[in-house]
């Protein structure tokens, strides 16, 4: 199971904005091992945002991002209280899901 | 043998409910864009995103530094007043062009902050898709400590 990631969301006239911080390896598949073996990419693959079960924002990631891969973005129409849903998935399939409310 | 079975029914039902819950199907509709990851040039990205050219823009703005101490982490955001869909960061000079994609979909803004990893000093591209054509503005961005070593 993947670590969990840390989620903000601020509304601020109307407009929300999300900062995300996810915790993972981000593996380029460029680097090698101690005996000269090639290491996996292991990366983030795509990203979703949903509010009252609506996607507002998706992102795929490429093996560029940095470690710990840091992503913000703002829309408009969320208000204080409700729930940003956060969900990534990467190239092994592994998942991870978390909840913010809106600040 | 039966408790064999029984494990079988306790997959199937599993991997039913996951499909009723919409997790395979997650998967599946987020189907990343290997195409356009594997592009080694601006040129195989924008074929692969299907665009046919593109147009310099002076509405798009690339939030980016002009030196970067370690090129692990270098924060890039692009915002733009076009009505964009979709959002890119290319990095020219990695061995994988493209670091990122973004779809902005109903209600969110044409704005996004991430860190990308550079193996080198590059010009960095800000792709926007606006009204089904593709825009870019560019920075050179001086790397003094690549990324991508060991």
């Amino acid at each position: 199971m993947a670590d969990p990631m840390r989620v903000r969301a601020v509304e601020s006239g109307g407009v929300v904005d999300v900062k995300i911080l996810m915790k993972h390896d981000m593996e380029t598949g460029q680097r090698k091992d101690a005996s000269g073996k090639v290491i996996a990419a292991w990366h983030i693959a795509s990203i979703m945002a949903k509010i009252n079960n609506k996607e507002v924002f998706k992102g795929e990631f490429g093996t560029a991002v940095s470690k710990d891969p840091f992503l913000n973005f703002k829309f408009k129409g969320g208000a204080k209280g409700e729930e940003v849903v956060i969900t990534w998935i990467d190239n092994k399939g592994d998942t991870r899901t978390d909840k913010a409310i809106i600040a | 043998m039966d408790y064999k079975r029984r494990n079988m029914i306790k997959v199937g039902t599993v991997i039913s409910l996951m499909a009723s819950t919409g997790l395979i199907s997650f998967a599946q509709a987020n189907e990343w864009n290997k195409a356009a990851f594997d592009g080694k040039s601006l040129d195989d990205v924008l074929k692969a995103l299907g665009s046919s050219g593109v147009e310099k823009s002076a509405s798009i703005t690339l939030n980016a530094p002009d030196i970067a101490e370690n090129g692990a982490v270098v924060p890039v955001g692009i915002s733009t007043t076009l009505p964009a869909s979709q959002l890119a960061i290319l990095v020219e000079k990695n061995p994988n062009v493209l670091a990122a994609q973004f779809t902005i979909l109903d209600g969110a803004q044409a704005f996004v902050t991430t860190r990308v990893k550079m193996s080198q000093s590059s010009n960095v591209y800000a792709l926007v898709k606006a009204d089904g054509k593709w825009f870019v503005t560019s920075k050179e961005i001086k790397v003094t400590l690549g990324g991508c070593g060991g």
